[in-house]
């Protein structure tokens, strides 16, 4: 056990990550097999991943680099119908295992190609400023593709061949969460984070601004536009008013509810977001109050100083402390 | 340990919590249908029209002993009119035991469906999913007219009965009802040899002033306003014409229906003269009708059910008629699915919103009635 005393900080904050992520997907996978999942559990599993991938994206740009955007879902329509028009012209040419992914990456390439081009102008705005032209440049993208009749237009694009699956979308869950993570820890990803905590101070220490603001913007865009791709081969059809202003703030709220600047917080929220209206349904028609109520509740359970020592009580970070110190124990004697 | 165990189980009773709600027992005597719709938001009262019609279906057929000895449950699933959402109440009602689903109320998440119920193989009969892909399955049916055939039929009535000659078009582009509707208006007006004078477009976002189309409507020199939309921005373009002194006549579609409720008393007279080309009429004669309307009326504190509601109420008939054409007495066999779907071509049905019958390709063929509002209620128009 020598091995955890050793490890860094960071490490032991990435075995948590992906260990809670195995962890869900086994038991998942477990109850899928003993046929114990209801369809309706597994039909949210795609969902939730999608969620999962929106919201850890949108954490870079909202939680590392500390700049608050409404336009993620925008990226995330681009992306969408970016990878799905790809797959309706190669449904035929290609096996899936080739078009899928090759799908998902014109998806996420052409949503950050969206995000340097959104870039340039709005990363000049800062705070409240930048979020009204993010918010603006969702809705510009929404009403463009409304307009376009290869698109489908208001009626969307239909005839997608329905290719995401459980298993690979957490496979690409997996895989992004440790790209972002070893983004955040590498040279760029510091840079990122000395910008959201004192701009002046990082600046004069070289740090060029503009460059790794824009990076962390298109990181997040990319990601955005992978998710858009899985939830168009989830559904046969693909409206661009599924990705309003309204979607944009389900993903911030996700991101706030797990916490900003914090990969594991956004992981779970997604599940909840996802999985409570869902939960809900033997309510009827009080459903949607009463998740407004509990998300309400929640909100405020979470910044309470009760919320904070229960967090605090139950860190699945103590696991490791914990057995450290028993193990130091052992070795004193 | 403690803790590790602690977490475990907090999650594996989480997930337990979701899968728990697996279907209840069927003992054959009964038909599980499920619906889903948009119950809450934005276009609540779509769903909500739809549920009220096919609870009263579902009440009579129980009343009158059921079919084949065969009672009917209905299972109505909010969908908030998103199609992940849809897919989700789907499963929900599959786990519940549904055995013939009503597919969606909405076109986009009807369409999602059609591939879950492709998948499952059962039944599927939407109320008033209009696009065409809602039927794209062997086992999809609609009881509602297509967006296509609506402005087939619009152009095919203004043409042959000569309502006007030079038409002026407004119609939402944000929506695909709408769009749908005026794209094939625009092709069977040009072979009947109608003159369309100016297309006007507006978006759900630009929806409250319509001085600019109005202008140019009245500017184009047009005798007929044809208005593909729904009745909400309807009423704003009639209150908004009165006020331009547009002298034309208004010719809606079935999305109309509602326009005298929106309008009120106050602006009635905005109202006459007003044309819609509609399967369902609530103050038609056919005694079908009055006695739908009559029932709807005492159920829901004197409420005046809408087109959606009729064709709630009608797609419920249709499932029975499909189960009395099967002779099921038992909903437990084996092929019930193929049975059903099979049943659905042979049917025909006499609904409220007309005379029905199936053909393969999923689409009821029925003729739409035009109606001429005068006094502020539907009569049926003549020359």
């Amino acid at each position: 056990m020598k091995f955890l005393q050793k490890m860094s900080k960071d490490m032991k904050d990435r075995l948590i990550t992906f260990g809670i992520l195995f962890g869900a997907f086994l038991i998942v996978e477990i109850l899928i097999l003993t046929g114990g999942a209801s369809r309706h559990l597994q039909a949210m599993l795609i969902p939730i991943c999608i969620n999962m991938l929106l919201a850890v994206s949108l954490n870079l740009t909202v939680g590392f680099l500390g700049e608050l955007t409404l336009g993620h879902a925008g990226f995330m329509s681009v992306g969408a119908y970016a990878g799905c028009l790809f797959s309706i012209y190669c449904k035929d040419l290609l096996p899936v295992f080739i078009r899928y992914p090759l799908a998902m990456l014109i998806g996420g390439a052409v949503a950050a190609v969206f995000g340097i081009l959104i870039g340039i102008p709005v990363l000049r705005l800062k705070g409240d400023y930048l979020a009204i032209v993010t918010l603006a440049f969702g809705e510009i993208i929404r009403s463009v593709i409304i307009n376009l009749d290869f698109l489908g237009g208001a009626a969307g694009l239909k005839g997608t061949p329905q290719d995401a699956t459980f298993i690979s979308s957490f496979a690409v869950v997996v895989i992004s969460v440790l790209l972002i993570l070893n983004f955040l820890n590498s040279k760029s990803g510091r840079a990122i984070k000395s910008i959201r905590d004192n701009r002046i101070a990082s600046e004069s220490c070289g740090v060029q601004i503009t460059y790794y603001k824009m990076l962390a913007f298109v990181f997040s865009a990319f990601f955005a536009g992978i998710a858009g791709v899985i939830y168009g081969h989830n559904l046969n059809i693909l409206t661009a008013d599924t990705f309003d202003y309204n979607k944009s703030i389900e993903i911030l709220l996700i991101v706030v509810l797990g916490g900003m600047g914090s990969i594991r917080g956004s992981v779970i929220a997604a599940v909840i977001i996802t999985a409570l209206p869902e939960a809900l349904r033997g309510l009827d028609k009080y459903r949607m109050v009463i998740y407004a109520v509990l998300l309400i509740a929640i909100m405020i359970f979470n910044s309470s100083e009760f919320g904070k020592r229960i967090r605090e009580k139950y860190d699945p970070k103590k696991l490791f402390a914990k057995k450290n110190a028993v193990k130091k124990e052992n070795a004193d004697e | 340990m403690k803790k590790i165990l602690c977490l475990a189980i907090a999650l594996l009773m989480m997930v337990m919590a979701l899968a728990s709600c697996t279907g209840a027992k069927n003992d054959g005597k009964k038909l599980v249908i499920g619906a889903t719709g948009p119950l809450t938001g934005d276009n609540a009262s779509y769903g909500i029209s739809v549920k009220k019609g096919a609870e009263i279906a579902v009440k009579e057929i129980n009343a009158a002993g059921g079919i084949n000895g065969i009672t009917f449950e209905l299972m109505f699933e909010d969908d908030v009119c998103d199609p992940t959402n849809a897919v989700n109440a789907y499963n929900t009602l599959m786990d519940k035991g549904m055995q013939v689903s009503l597919g969606a109320v909405t076109s986009g998440a009807c369409v999602a469906l059609t591939e879950e119920a492709r998948k499952d193989g059962i039944l599927m009969i939407t109320p008033s999913g209009s696009q065409k892909e809602c039927t794209q399955y062997d086992n999809c049916f609609r009881i509602c007219f297509t967006d296509p055939d609506q402005g087939t039929y619009a152009a095919d009535f203004i043409s042959d009965n000569n309502v006007g000659k030079k038409v002026a078009i407004i119609y939402d582009k944000s929506n695909d009802y709408s769009n749908g509707i005026y794209t094939n208006f625009v092709t069977e007006a040009g072979k009947k040899n109608l003159e369309i004078v100016t297309s006007q477009s507006y978006t759900n976002q630009s929806n409250t002033d319509f001085s600019v189309q109005l202008q140019a409507v009245k500017e184009s020199g047009a005798d007929l306003l044809f208005l593909p939309i729904y009745y909400a921005d309807a009423g704003l373009i009639l209150t908004q014409a009165a006020q331009k002194e547009l002298n034309v006549i208004f010719f809606g579609v079935d999305g109309m229906d509602g326009i005298i409720k929106q309008m009120g008393e106050d602006k009635a007279a905005l109202t006459e003269g007003v044309m819609l080309l509609t399967p369902f009429a609530a103050d038609s004669s056919d005694p079908k009708v009055v006695s739908f309307v009559k029932v709807f009326k005492e159920t829901y504190n004197n409420e005046t059910p809408d087109q959606f509601a009729a064709d709630g109420y009608d797609a419920i008939y249709a499932i029975a008629e499909a189960l009395k054409y099967t002779g099921i007495t038992d909903t437990t066999v084996a092929d019930l699915n193929e049975k059903m779907v099979g049943a659905m071509t042979n049917i025909t049905l006499e609904g409220v919103t007309g005379k029905m019958t199936w053909s393969a390709d999923g689409e009821a063929s029925k003729s739409a009635t035009a109606v001429v509002i005068n006094n502020s209620k539907y009569v049926a128009y003549s020359k």
